[in-house]
């Protein structure tokens, strides 16, 4: 019974384990500081979180399990997980960058946001490096419970209560459908691991899956398609977007959807692998209806966060169709078309967080009026920005959108890139109305200067890197295949 | 013999106690019956030889959630006769609601099958109870070793919730009065006494 435990069995979890030591020190220096601190602990988080990318990107070259025997282990460390673990850090710690002034002008700055902000990744992590239904669970919950918590951050704005409040009940049904679906998985199987639920439905047993399953499989996917607001269950979204407070909503695009995004690749590629007959049409549905929805329901909008919302739901529409292509090119196009997302996303909300007209924050999309003439710079960072959203070659967002449609034509889907194509020519309407807007319109009144170094660099990062990825794409073609590869080992050998 | 009369006997009080939570008229009364059915369901656990799930449904039901229900009761002015109102408007949808989930479960239920070689697959399976470890050692034997990584991890979720609470709710009011313990003690008859001389008959 006595078995003895070897710390060297914890180092695929190294990065988890020091944000988190790193979160409950920085809560400890929070709560012992007579002064509020949110500066200090920004940039603390922000250097643990470089750190933690260090150590990640250490541990991506082979297979390794932890907590528990081999391939049941409920924690898996790979070159998939390091690859998505690496952009989720990088947009934490953009987004923390880009949060530290906003909060100071807008008096709510507290060294709770930095931990909350550092919880959420640890719970990302985690998702990502899920091998088992239980830690899938608890790294979801970690995250999603901190996000809750942030979407209500500003707490004496009734916007930002009313999102916090509606996030939380939403996430927690969806939630419930994700356990639910769990559950009856494992009365099925007698296992929540995913190597378990892999055996069973893969190719040794081949079992036909039992009416139950398939439900159970569904519930789970529902649950996923919730936390990466897939169409139809994205209703949150637009709301939890505008009423969140910006950084935090700039939060909410990036990292916790390529991690959801992750999480939800692993599931359908792992445990599900061999049932792809049973989830590509739901898979296929998710990212018709949200590439359709967040191309048409985004052209009425007038506040630009609103838009951002519709534009992500468009965005993971073409990510699911990645997914949905089920092969190492696709899952190599979806890691391609995140890291573009990643970047372009968090340029687009310096810039949103740079909207200020004599210190008051504005959010509509009238308001970039005259951008080109009153601030080039930051016009032609959006302008750059938009083109690539809207996928114009050859900017790198076209590339993304690229790979992801070539991928589902050589799967067979022909039907579904081409409505693909259709969608995000609709989109290009509204991300190309903003650059009418800030060229063509008269201003009535220009934004303040923006002084802030860390959202001018973040600004500057994010439209050289999309400009550089036109031109030198091979180093992120290289790494998101090797990546991708990982999660086909039966291709790949 | 005994042991099927008991089970009918807390499977009937567990029903029972259910439905009263919801049709008795005084909140407080729906607690006190609440706490029935949780004393009842620990009972089944414990026919059931969970004698871990039965402790841990008493104290954490009836010692936390319970309580803490009977707190919300008391403290909100609730009047249920408002709540009732739309009781009979609703019934129709909440009915067909209900009808479909039940179908539901009934064609998922009605059709359920095991992986064929589920025996072996078990995450963990139960020891023999011959082997005389008592489920509370089970569990525990698995919660600090095999699962100690969930364990940690359930653990930074309630720090969440707890730092989640605090940010949202913790407030410094200036005007509140706060006990000062040390201004108390520090207190002498000096500053607080005032002796004044009354001569007999004059008055202050």
């Amino acid at each position: 019974m006595t078995q003895t435990f070897a710390f060297s069995s914890l180092v695929p979890a190294l990065p988890e384990l020091f944000l988190t030591v790193a979160a409950l020190a920085l809560l400890m220096l929070g709560v012992f500081r007579k002064e509020d601190g949110c500066r200090q602990s920004t940039l603390l988080a922000i250097i643990a979180m470089a750190i933690a990318l260090v150590l990640t990107s250490q541990l991506g070259g082979s297979v390794s399990y932890a907590f528990g025997g081999g391939e049941a282990g409920l924690f898996v460390m790979d070159g998939f997980g390091a690859f998505t673990k690496a952009m989720v850090l990088l947009g934490s710690a953009f987004t923390l960058g880009m949060s530290g002034t906003f909060l100071e002008r807008e008096k709510i700055g507290r060294f709770e946001y930095p931990v909350l902000v550092l919880f959420a990744t640890v719970g990302m992590m985690i998702m990502i490096s899920a091998n088992d239904f239980m830690s899938l669970y608890l790294g979801l919950e970690l995250q999603s419970l901190s996000l809750y918590v942030l979407a209500a951050y500003h707490r004496d704005n009734l916007k930002a209560t009313e999102a916090g409040v509606k996030y939380f009940v939403l996430g927690a049904l969806a939630s419930g459908m994700l356990l639910y679906g769990a559950s009856l998985l494992y009365g099925f199987v007698g296992t929540t691991s995913f190597d378990g639920l892999a055996k069973v439905f893969g190719a040794e047993h081949a079992v036909r899956p039992s009416l139950g399953v398939i439900i159970g499989m569904v519930f789970v996917l529902a649950g996923l398609a919730f936390k990466i607001s897939a169409v139809p269950f994205h209703m949150w979204a637009p709301d939890v977007y505008e009423g969140a407070p910006t950084p935090v909503t700039a939060f909410f695009a990036v990292a916790p959807k390529i991690a959801a995004l992750a999480l939800f690749t692993r599931v359908i590629t792992g445990p599900f692998g061999d049932l792809a007959g049973e989830w590509r049409q739901v898979v296929i549905f998710l990212a018709l209806a949200s590439m359709f929805l967040g191309a048409f329901a985004a052209i009425g909008q007038t506040n630009i966060k609103r838009l951002m919302a519709y534009s992500s739901i468009g965005h993971v529409g073409f990510a699911l169709v990645g997914i949905a292509a089920n092969s190492v090119l696709g899952i190599q196009g979806l890691l391609i078309y995140l890291a573009i997302y990643l970047f372009m996303n968090t340029g687009v909300f310096a810039i949103i967080l740079s909207m200020r007209q004599k210190g008051r924050l504005v959010e509509g999309i009238d308001d970039l009026a005259g951008l080109g003439k009153t601030h080039p710079a930051m016009a032609f960072v959006m302008m750059v920005l938009m083109f690539s959203m809207a996928g114009i070659p050859p900017l790198a967002g076209f590339w993304g959108k690229l790979y992801v449609f070539l991928a589902a034509v050589e799967s067979g889907l022909m039907a579904l890139a081409i409505l693909g194509v259709l969608s995000s020519v609709v989109s290009a309407y509204y991300y190309l109305r903003i650059i009418k807007v800030m060229y063509f319109d008269e201003a009535l009144e220009p934004f303040d200067r923006q002084t802030d170094r860390p959202m001018r660099l973040v600004m500057g990062l994010s439209a050289l890197v999309v400009l550089v990825f036109t031109f030198i794409p091979g180093p992120l073609l290289v790494g998101a295949k090797a990546a991708a590869a990982v999660l086909f080992p039966a291709a790949a050998g | 013999m005994i042991a099927a009369l008991i089970f009918y006997m807390f499977a009937a009080f567990t029903v029972g106690a259910g439905v009263m939570v919801i049709s008795a008229r005084n909140p407080v009364h729906s607690v006190l019956f609440l706490i029935l059915a949780f004393f009842n369901a620990a009972g089944l656990f414990l026919l059931l030889g969970a004698e871990f799930l039965a402790m841990v449904l008493v104290v954490v039901y009836v010692g936390a959630v319970a309580v803490l229900f009977l707190f919300v009761v008391m403290m909100l002015d609730i009047n249920l006769s408002e709540l009732r109102e739309g009781f009979l408007t609703y019934l129709p949808t909440g009915g067909v609601i209900a009808l479909v989930l039940l179908v539901e479960l009934a064609v998922t239920f009605g059709g359920w099958a095991f992986a064929p070689d589920v025996e072996a697959l078990v995450q963990a399976p139960v020891q023999a109870a011959a082997s005389g470890v008592t489920n509370t050692e089970a569990l525990g034997a698995l919660i600090y070793t095999k699962y100690v990584f969930l364990f940690q991890a359930s653990g930074l979720i309630l720090l969440v919730a707890m730092i989640g609470t605090i940010l949202l709710t913790l407030r410094t009011r200036p005007g509140s009065r706060k006990q000062k313990i040390a201004a108390q003690v520090a207190r002498t008859a000096k500053n607080s006494v005032e002796l004044v001389k009354v001569p007999t008959g004059g008055g202050i």
